[in-house]
């Protein structure tokens, strides 16, 4: 695969400076900085360490990802950078290097959502993506159910979390387990040795009534309360915390509600393909489940691999090589960085 | 020589560009909340307006700060990746230095021997720094700094005072001069000065002259009573 327009995208929503390549739908380049190191002491990612530190890594990551895929800016058919969701201030440093990158070398330019773009990163790692296509993305930000009839220019959300994303709940019990920050990867690593029977913790928004009012919802707050409170009371009475049984336990009602929604919403409209997407879609047990799940539905069931599920800039150079190839119309040079841009919104 | 000049540390976002001997076309305009929106459009107008495309472009000259962060990183990361594109030098020239260049070409000798530049550093503060009047220009004195304008000392205030930092704090700073906000022009030329007269200029480089804030770490919250 040599054809298709070749599109360099710009990813700075959160912590990661990311810088992609993309020929048609195949990936020439994945360069990525990320500041999370400087964020763990905070237990949080800072906005404003954060946006400092993608004003430093801007510039040597498109000239990175230009040399791993050997091509020369001048040989770019556009530019895609991701103008919303995401921090505010963080955004727009991407949205500004990817302006100057538009004038300085006269090529198009597409401001697109970076939630469509963590599912249009699956284009590069397993083709040109079903028509529909079912997508659950899971992350630090966002948990969301999305009806994709076309990636380009028609995303329509079905539910979304309507406290804590997963990936959030994630980094709150690693804390209260006193693993490190961020905690989903680390979560992951200690349940592999747990009983994840060990105790049954509440699946949020499952129960009959609230499965009428919030059918594609998610809830991980209480979810998060319930495992603290747990903790605690072990604390209190002089026991030891079994870390590995309460992680498994904790992932286990996390992953049970996520792909019973999804495998839900494949059933009920008529969709076959069921993509997962975000940093959370790294997890080894959610991959297991919803892979099961998704055997015995008969969906046929996609994940990128973990490196590409997390925030990068393959993802948006994804997405515009994909709106370049459709022929969608480029973005004005005054568009804005959109800290709450809609999901149903795939371009500004 | 072609400078593409920029700034967005102040209210201002604006564009100019200088052809070693003057400014051939500048584009500014006042928003405080919108540097993001603006400049990009605004190098293409200007460079239209001089008649002169992306191509010719030799060197990229921008505002380093200090200014509120947000509006200065989008002048710095578009000056960056701009050079970048082209294969040219980026410089970086300190703000207030283009603030006081300026007041200092428009009127040398109403200046006096001294004068103060004071931009809005929000939180009540200001961004400021003092400077000399020479034959050859306005001279800095010391590093930029940012405090509270009742906090600077007496004598300082007292000076003939450049930048909104004199309109938003009237009732601490002397008689006002010069520009509020910067213009892209003045920086360039000051920019093209330096040059000529051989000396090196800066890097891009961000002059914050504050930590990001952020609190380590608290300790755990408990949920049980
Ligand atoms: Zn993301």
């Amino acid at each position: 695969m040599t054809g298709g327009p070749l599109v360099l995208g710009i990813e700075s929503s959160c912590d990661e400076t990311g810088v992609g390549i993309v020929r048609g739908h195949t990936l020439l380049a994945d360069a990525i900085a990320s500041s999370v190191e400087e964020h763990a002491r905070f237990g949080g990612v800072v906005p404003e360490v954060a946006s400092r530190a993608h004003l430093e890594a801007m510039v040597p990551m498109i000239d990175r990802a230009c040399r791993d895929a050997g091509v020369r800016l001048d040989d770019l058919d556009a530019i895609a950078v991701t103008a919303g969701p995401g921090l505010a201030g963080a955004l727009l440093v991407g949205v500004a290097a990817a302006k100057s990158l538009s004038v300085a070398l006269g090529k198009p330019l597409y401001g697109v959502n970076h939630l469509a773009a963590h599912v249009a990163v699956d284009i590069v790692e397993h083709g040109p993506l079903a028509e529909p296509t079912m997508a659950m993305l899971v992350s630090g930000g966002h948990s969301s159910l999305l009806l994709v009839p076309d990636i380009t220019q028609d995303v329509r959300s079905l539910g979304s979390t309507i406290d804590d994303a997963a990936g959030e709940a994630f980094d709150k019990v690693a804390r209260v387990l006193g693993l490190p920050f961020p905690g989903g990867p680390h979560v992951d690593r200690v349940a592999v040795d747990g009983n994840s029977g060990h105790v049954f913790f509440p699946r949020g928004l499952t129960s009959g009534r609230d499965m009428e009012r919030h059918r594609f919802d998610f809830s991980f707050s209480g979810l998060k309360t319930s495992v603290a409170r747990w903790v605690e009371a072990r604390e209190r009475a002089g026991e030891p915390v079994p870390v590995a049984d309460v992680a498994a336990s904790f992932q286990e009602a996390v992953v049970d509600v996520l792909t019973r929604k999804a495998v839900l919403a494949c059933r009920e409209h008529g969709v076959d393909d069921l993509l997962i997407g975000g940093g959370v879609a790294a997890n080894t047990r959610l991959r297991a489940m919803a892979r099961e799940r998704c055997d015995a539905a008969g969906i046929r069931l996609r994940v990128p691999r973990p490196g590409l599920c997390t925030d990068n800039g393959a993802m948006v150079a994804a997405l515009g090589a994909a709106m370049v190839s459709r022929g969608c119309a480029p973005s004005a040079l005054d568009l804005p960085a959109d800290s709450s841009m809609p999901v149903t919104l795939v371009q500004v | 020589m072609l400078l593409l000049g920029i700034d967005t540390a102040t209210s201002a976002v604006t564009v100019a560009v200088h052809d070693g001997d003057g400014v051939l076309a500048e584009c500014s305009t006042l928003d405080a909340r919108r540097h993001g929106e603006y400049l990009a459009p605004g190098i293409t107008q200007t460079l239209a307006d001089a008649g002169r495309t992306v191509d010719e472009v030799t060197a990229v000259v921008v505002g380093t700060g200090p200014g509120p962060f947000t509006g200065l990183r989008i002048g710095l990361v578009t000056a960056r990746t701009f050079a970048f594109a082209r294969g040219i030098p980026v410089f970086g020239v300190c703000s207030l230095d283009a603030m006081a260049h300026q007041a200092w070409l428009e009127d040398a000798a109403g200046l006096g021997q001294s004068l103060v530049v004071a931009t809005d550093a929000r939180r009540k503060e200001v961004y400021w720094a003092r400077y000399n009047v020479c034959p050859a220009g306005a001279l800095r004195r010391g590093e930029p700094m940012v405090a509270k304008a009742g906090a600077i000392a007496d004598d300082v205030r007292g000076l003939p005072v450049a930048g909104r930092g004199a309109v938003l704090y009237a009732e601490w700073f002397g008689r006002r001069v010069g520009p509020l906000d910067v213009s892209a022009g003045a920086l360039a030329d000051l920019a093209a000065r330096r040059l000529a007269a051989g000396e090196e200029l800066g890097a891009a480089d961000p002059m914050y002259l504050r930590r990001p804030d952020a609190m380590p770490l608290a300790l755990r919250k408990q949920v049980l009573p």
